[in-house]
């Protein structure tokens, strides 16, 4: 086949239709590639088959946004998250509101809202005190906001050239309300799936400023803190059986995460997940699927059917919910994937993304 | 983009279907040629809501499918070495080599950027005048003006540090090799409308009257497709085998001249191998001797490239639509996206990816709008 492929051009010969085979990759990763980071199929891999042998299976083998852990006679839900996003300030937001509504969105999927918060900084060598004092203060803002408090933290310097101006990290604490057992695996069929608002527009708004492309309108970070969103809902039933918040990979991903973790198949109507027509124009010009981009002020619910009109309209009533919709729901048939169904009336597969969108050729 | 989703209101599309139905008396056999045509019919499911009687053909329009291991193999080679800059298009960041990919290259050291213009990459090489910046150039027709444009700024404007990969890929020639196979069953087809953008028409009718096939220009939403279905099952019925121009907002008869006389400038036509099929006759693009200082290939010696092809993947049928991709007995076992046998399945274009991502499961048996909430 090598004969017919090479790349100094042949005389005018037919094609060699006898000759078909394809390329043949081998796909195994003796280094790290971005794509472990893109919160798709090769994170999970990284996770599952380096991380959990290494730490130990336990409570951490759940694998949910955050730790629900007996103390005392409370609950304490305990989550860490880190923060390497690019640029540091970006339209809604900035790395310092990220590293604190990343860590109390967290805590919020168990139905815990955030006590406290920790928060390590590694800054790059060069870097302006300015540039990180401005963090600093969104960072306390954000966290005043959310009704926590920032109590213990760490800083680190590392050598011009080895960061990228300002790594966060943060973890937080927060106490589950009593009758509360919000996981991924309680999704059960039946249940009614919801999302709080419009999705794509934090990933839209990242790629808008990092690759310096413009799309007509300023698209601003979706960036914001879930708790008390999460507390209207608890207050309309306890018994909310999944929330997630679909940051990396998206909405696709959160889904996908749970209908593998429960068991249980997902069928959503493409029409009715809300996407705000600069996301959808956006992601028309690159080849991206909404489904896929990151969101940071988004959740989505699994909710009994018989709650789910309330619930509904708790969300709506807030302000982080008020373009909150029903998408799909739990189904028993094809358990661990999530389906579409189109506006045509066709179906297919949403599937988990191997590792990062990758914007198309043409 | 209103504009766009009045191209996919489903009303519409279900009279359309209609029309579809009503003209079909016999089963037909249709190819459409650009792998984003194929993932909006396998997206929405309009394969699935054919009259019986009409088979889509998944045709071998994947830019990234059908460029060469050893085009593949060459710009690893090159983007590996110290003191370059290799830019891309994302989607070309997967596709995998003889024994790794470009973010192989990048996790080993390499200096491998995505970009979403070839502009963008002639601006990094006068960021870095002691850098060898290396854009690589594959794709078919709507790609290729715009590559075009950014060798001929860089010679204008003497950037030295510049140079291209190039592998571009010529609809027209593949149309004849996939109508010239013995086995071929494609009866009509769906021209790639972007393709046609930059091109026109002038290259079709010949070729609809050589093999007396049906030729419509379509474009990418869903109602253009259903159109360009239309229009090809009418002229097959009538026994009709005319170009038609079914996307007409987007192509106009001449093409663009513009763009066309910057691919006569900066390319000339040439043989070309395409991964999975083989060499088709003046199938692509190389630049031009003009041009010579700003080609990668000449500039950097590649030579001595080893490819290695397995004989599993069937891809290059799929290429050719003699095999759906969910007839290989690799899809979905031995062959993934994750672990992928062939470029069909790694690119966001490729026709078994398409499957793979979207068809892997029937309709399920509970329909959403049996659902009472939903």
């Amino acid at each position: 086949m090598s004969d017919t492929l090479s790349g100094a051009p042949a005389p005018a010969a037919a094609p060699d239709f006898g000759g078909w085979t394809c390329p043949l990759p081998l796909r195994d990763h003796p280094r790290v590639v971005m794509g472990h980071g893109g919160g798709g199929a090769l994170s999970a891999e990284l996770v599952e088959h380096l991380f959990l042998p290494a730490f130990g299976g336990g409570t951490l083998a759940a694998l949910g946004d955050c730790a629900v852990l007996p103390v005392g006679g409370s609950r304490l839900a305990f989550s860490t998250d880190s923060f390497v996003v690019r640029p540091l300030f970006f339209p809604g937001g900035s790395i310092g509101d990220l590293a604190v509504n990343g860590t109390v969105n967290d805590l919020a999927m168990s139905g815990a809202r955030a006590a406290y918060l920790s928060c390590g900084f590694i800054l790059e060598e060069g870097v302006e005190t300015e540039v990180v004092g401005r963090i600093a203060r969104a960072l306390g803002d954000a966290a005043r906001a959310a009704g926590t408090e920032v109590v213990t933290g760490d800083t680190k310097v590392v050598e011009a050239g080895h960061g990228d101006g300002v790594y966060i990290n943060t973890a937080g604490i927060g106490v589950v309300p009593p009758g509360v057992d919000i996981r991924p695996q309680r999704a059960e069929p039946g249940d009614v799936v919801i999302v709080s608002g419009e999705i794509g527009l934090h990933g839209v708004a990242i790629m808008s400023v990092r690759e310096g492309l413009e799309f007509g309108v300023e698209i601003e970070s979706d960036c914001a803190a879930l708790g008390t969103l999460v507390e209207a809902m608890l207050a309309v039933t306890p018994d909310l059986h999944v929330l997630r918040d679909p940051t990396r990979g998206g909405l696709a991903t959160a889904l996908n995460e749970i209908a593998g973790a429960a068991g249980v198949g997902v069928v959503i109507r493409e029409r009715a997940v809300p996407v705000p027509p600069q996301v959808a124009n956006a992601c028309a010009i690159l080849g991206l699927d909404p489904m896929y981009v990151a969101n940071e002020g988004k959740l989505v619910a699994f909710v009994p059917r018989a709650h789910a009109d309330a619930v509904l309209a708790a969300m709506r009533a807030h302000p982080l919910g008020a373009a909150a919709a029903v998408i799909g729901e739990c189904v028993p048939e094809h358990p661990g994937m999530v389906v579409a169904r189109t506006a045509f009336g066709g179906t297919r597969v949403v599937d988990l993304p191997l590792g990062e969108q990758l914007p198309r050729i043409c | 983009m209103k504009y766009l989703a009045e191209f996919q209101n489903p009303e519409l599309a279900r009279g359309l279907l209609d029309d579809i139905r009503a003209a079909v008396t016999r089963p037909w056999a249709l190819m459409e040629v650009c792998g984003g045509q194929t993932h909006t019919i396998i997206r929405q499911g309009i394969d699935q809501l054919l009259p019986d009687g009409v088979e889509l053909i998944h045709g071998p329009g994947c830019p990234v499918c059908v460029t060469p291991l050893e085009v593949i193999d060459k710009a690893l080679a090159i983007a590996a070495r110290p003191g370059v800059i290799f830019c891309s298009f994302g989607d070309m960041l997967r596709v995998p080599g003889t024994d790794r990919d470009l973010f192989r290259v990048r996790s080993e050291g390499g200096d491998v950027r995505v970009v979403y213009s070839p502009l963008d990459a002639l601006r990094i090489a006068t960021e870095n005048p002691d850098r060898e910046v290396v854009f690589f150039g594959i794709g078919f027709e709507t790609t290729a003006p715009p590559n075009a444009m950014a060798v001929h700024q860089a010679r204008k404007r003497g950037i030295r540090n510049f140079s291209m990969l190039v592998s571009h890929v010529r609809v027209p020639p593949a149309i004849d090799a996939v109508m010239g196979s013995p086995d071929c069953r494609v009866q009509g087809f769906l021209a790639a409308g972007h393709v046609c953008s930059v091109m026109g028409t002038s290259e079709y009718p010949e070729l609809a009257a050589r093999h007396r096939v049906p030729i419509v220009v379509t474009g990418f939403e869903p109602l253009d497709i259903l159109e360009g279905i239309r229009r090809v099952v009418r002229q097959l019925e009538r026994g009709e085998h005319t170009v038609d121009n079914a996307y007409p907002r987007a192509v106009r008869p001449e093409g663009n001249p513009a763009a066309r006389a910057m691919l006569a400038d900066v390319f000339e036509v040439t043989d070309r191998a395409w991964r999975g099929i083989g060499t088709i006759p003046l199938s692509g693009w190389r630049l031009s001797p003009r041009y010579r200082e700003h080609d990668a290939e000449h500039r950097f010696d590649v030579v001595d490239i080893a490819t290695r092809e397995p004989a599993a993947c069937r891809s290059g049928e799929v290429l050719q639509g003699l095999l759906k991709p969910n007839q290989c007995e690799a899809f979905g076992t031995d062959c993934t996206p994750r672990s992928p046998l062939g470029a069909t399945m790694v690119s966001s274009e490729g026709a078994c990816a398409a499957y793979y991502l979207y068809r892997r499961l029937g309709t399920p048996t509970t329909p959403l709008e049996a659902s009472s909430v939903v």
